[in-house]
């Protein structure tokens, strides 16, 4: 068990025939994950990497039996590209694509109201089952299969923190990046949610970043109902008022959204929080301990 | 992106949304002959500078005549301004606006912002106005009300018209402000802003409901479909090392420290930056090289690091996923040899490719002290510093 993804995940990737998307497509059907197809309109008919190419999402759910989609589109088609898979009622739309203006993200999100396509992303890694499946951009060799979720505004700073579990021989069910922009699909709670329910996850590692309010929120939800223990990471505590860090997401204004204010709520909702991002694998390990779970998540 | 005041109050014009009459001078000379063109009377003299808090900084002046209309455009073109928003340095005005004067009666606040928390863009509004709207929020909660906008069908005559009767707009002006606010949504929504504030919102003697002031914020993301308000960014506004990594996509912002940092990822920068910290040690700049750098961008992206006069040593921190080790290696070797590295380099490689990275720095025959993890590299850079 594992939340979103599994060995059995049939994945097409949106854009295939871009060059980072080839790259990638390569890389997860390395890592054994099941690309049955990929769309690029105009592009129908052809092969790439061995994978059939379709003109439109529709009809290549249809050929392969699909049930997610990865999405590689650039900027300006991205938010259509992701119309595209809920139309087609995918499980799962996972976007990897950054720079999405937010008033198509709001469009977007609005017209998912009441679908049943679950939107990861955009601005993220993706999602990762050790093992099993992974979709999006992340390097593969750094995850181990175990029972540790993680959950993660940033893109490389769940590979440093998966990386760090890893090397201490705990290994993690799923890694899911939620990506970095103010707008986004998956946001913590839902996540935190599915690992709440499964099985095989005994204690979660969550990373939040500097702006808007997800992390209180979050926190607010551990609180009251979760189960397993979790650990926090929040980056950008010497970030100064008014800058956006690189995410479109990752702004103090007006005093509201500091790393301060967000430890302070993971701390008072029972969550202990790494001082550097160099320690969220021991933050977990020593939470573990205290727990008795270390020797259930030792993997390796 | 931002833009100036006298800009962002053209845009609303464009849109039918009422401001005050008013001219964009860049001499005294000009300030005369902009006061000329308007109706005579009281004229208002106002720097523009990408800063909130001018008022109270002496950037905006009250002129009874064109020989005070002169007066305070020599005063003020030049002159550096110093509000709670420019940082202890200040900007330097070097452009005017010179308006009609209003004969105000009350002042409002309208604001348009994508509120994270509903996914949606909310029409805020006070009758607190030409306050600072974060102090009214704090102290005043009850005087702020929102309404939320369906993108289906964007802001609506009753939502419009409930905001101005909430805010204690007269009744016979609730009309005209609802038509203000529904002009506002139309340039949020089809120039993608991100934020736009109008504090203060007038009324005045005449019954007229106009923008005083105007404060556009727009999406960098969504600049590729907006021409005409790329040409309106002021590059005297930013600074010049931010501007320069604009031109290859990166994502750079200049801090006070003496530690250069190039990262991959917006996140790991941040972190990188807090991990310096925490060592003890202060960072020069953010950069975040992205996720589709080539070699090429990560050379520029380091000149312009060790532009910085006040760079004592480099990190360079990358955990490639969608970014390449190799192609990290590449653009820092291509770099360091063209600019000729001064300063220690520590550089710390793991992910996509990292062997072939690792492999590279090493046959390059630089001085490149590797480090293991990031607390490593940061302890290290610090360390060398001194």
């Amino acid at each position: 068990m594992a939340i979103y993804i599994n060995k059995d995940t049939k994945v097409i990737v949106q854009g295939i025939t871009g060059s980072t998307a080839l790259f990638h497509t390569k890389q997860m059907l390395e890592y054994g994950t099941k690309i049955v197809g990929g769309v690029t309109p105009g592009k129908g008919g052809t092969e790439v990497e061995g994978v059939p190419v379709f003109n439109t999402v529709e009809e290549a759910v249809k050929a392969t039996g699909a049930n997610v989609s990865v999405i590689y589109v650039p900027a300006p088609f991205a938010a259509d590209a992701i119309l595209e898979a809920v139309d087609a009622e995918l499980d799962m739309a996972i976007c990897i694509t950054e720079h999405i203006p937010v008033i198509d993200m709001i469009k977007v999100k609005r017209y998912m109201e009441g679908k049943k396509t679950r939107l990861v992303g955009p601005n993220c890694p993706g999602v990762i089952t050790a093992d099993e499946c992974k979709i999006g951009i992340m390097p593969g060799y750094i995850h181990t299969k175990g029972h540790v979720g993680v959950v993660s505004r940033s893109g490389t700073l769940t590979y440093e923190a998966t990386h760090q579990l890893s090397q201490a021989g705990i290994g993690q069910t799923t890694a899911v990046g939620i990506g970095g922009d103010p707008v986004n699909g998956t946001n913590f709670i839902d996540v935190l949610k599915e690992f709440n329910e499964d099985p095989e996850t005994y204690a979660v590692v969550m990373i939040g970043e500097i702006g808007g309010t997800a992390e209180e929120e979050a926190a607010e939800w551990v609180k009251e109902n979760m189960t397993k223990p979790v650990v926090g990471f929040i980056g950008g505590q010497t970030a100064p008022e008014g800058k956006r860090m690189g995410h479109a997401g990752a702004i103090i204004s007006g005093g509201k959204g500091t790393a301060a204010e967000k430890i302070k709520a993971l701390n008072a909702a029972g969550i202990e929080v790494a001082d550097t991002p160099s320690v969220i694998g021991e933050t977990l390990i020593k939470v573990i301990k205290e727990k008795g779970l270390y020797d259930k998540c030792k993997t390796h | 992106m931002n833009i100036h005041e006298y800009q962002g109050k053209q845009l609303l014009r464009d849109y039918g949304v009422a401001v005050s009459n008013g001219r964009v001078a860049f001499s005294p000379e000009e300030a005369v002959k902009a006061a000329k063109e308007l109706t005579p009377g009281i004229y208002v003299v106002k720097a523009q500078i990408h800063a909130g808090g001018r008022g109270k900084a002496g950037g905006v002046k009250i002129a009874k005549n064109l020989d005070e209309v002169r007066e305070y455009a020599k005063e003020l073109l030049g002159k550096t301004l110093v509000t709670h928003q420019t940082g202890p340095e200040g900007k330097e005005v070097k452009r005017l606006l010179v308006e009609e004067g209003s004969d105000i009666k009350k002042e409002y606040y309208i604001g348009l912002v994508v509120d994270r928390a509903t996914d949606r863009v909310t029409l805020m509004g006070s009758e607190e106005g030409g306050m600072d709207i974060e102090e009214v929020a704090e102290a005043t909660p009850e005087k702020i009300f929102k309404e939320v906008i369906d993108p289906v069908v964007g802001l609506t005559g009753f939502q419009a018209r409930r905001m101005a009767f909430n805010m204690n707009i007269p009744a016979h002006l609730v009309n005209k402000a609802a038509k203000f606010m529904l002009g506002l949504y139309q340039v949020f929504n089809e120039k993608d802003a991100s934020i736009v504030e109008i504090n203060p919102l007038v009324v005045t003697g005449d019954d007229n409901v106009l923008a005083l002031d105007a404060k556009f914020n727009f999406d960098d993301n969504a600049l590729f479909r907006h021409k005409d308000i790329v040409e309106l960014r002021d590059y005297d506004e930013e600074d010049p090392k931010e501007i320069e990594a604009s031109k290859y996509d990166l994502s750079y912002i200049s801090l006070d420290g003496n530690i250069g940092c190039m990262v991959n990822g917006a996140g790991l920068a941040m972190a990188t930056m807090d991990t310096i910290n925490y060592y003890g040690g202060s960072p020069a700049n953010f950069l975040d090289v992205g996720g589709g750098a080539t070699a090429e961008k990560v050379t520029e992206a380091f000149k312009i690091i060790l532009s910085d006069e006040h760079v004592k040593g480099i990190f360079v921190n990358i955990f490639g996923g969608i970014m390449k080790c190799d192609v990290i290696a590449e653009g820092v070797i291509v770099a360091a040899k063209e600019v000729g590295l001064e300063v220690p380099l520590v550089v710390r490689l793991e992910g996509t490719n990292v062997d072939k990275g690792k492999a590279l720095l090493n046959e390059s025959g630089l001085n490149i002290i590797a480090a293991d993890t990031m607390a490593d590299g940061a302890q290290k850079i610090v360390e060398l510093v001194g």
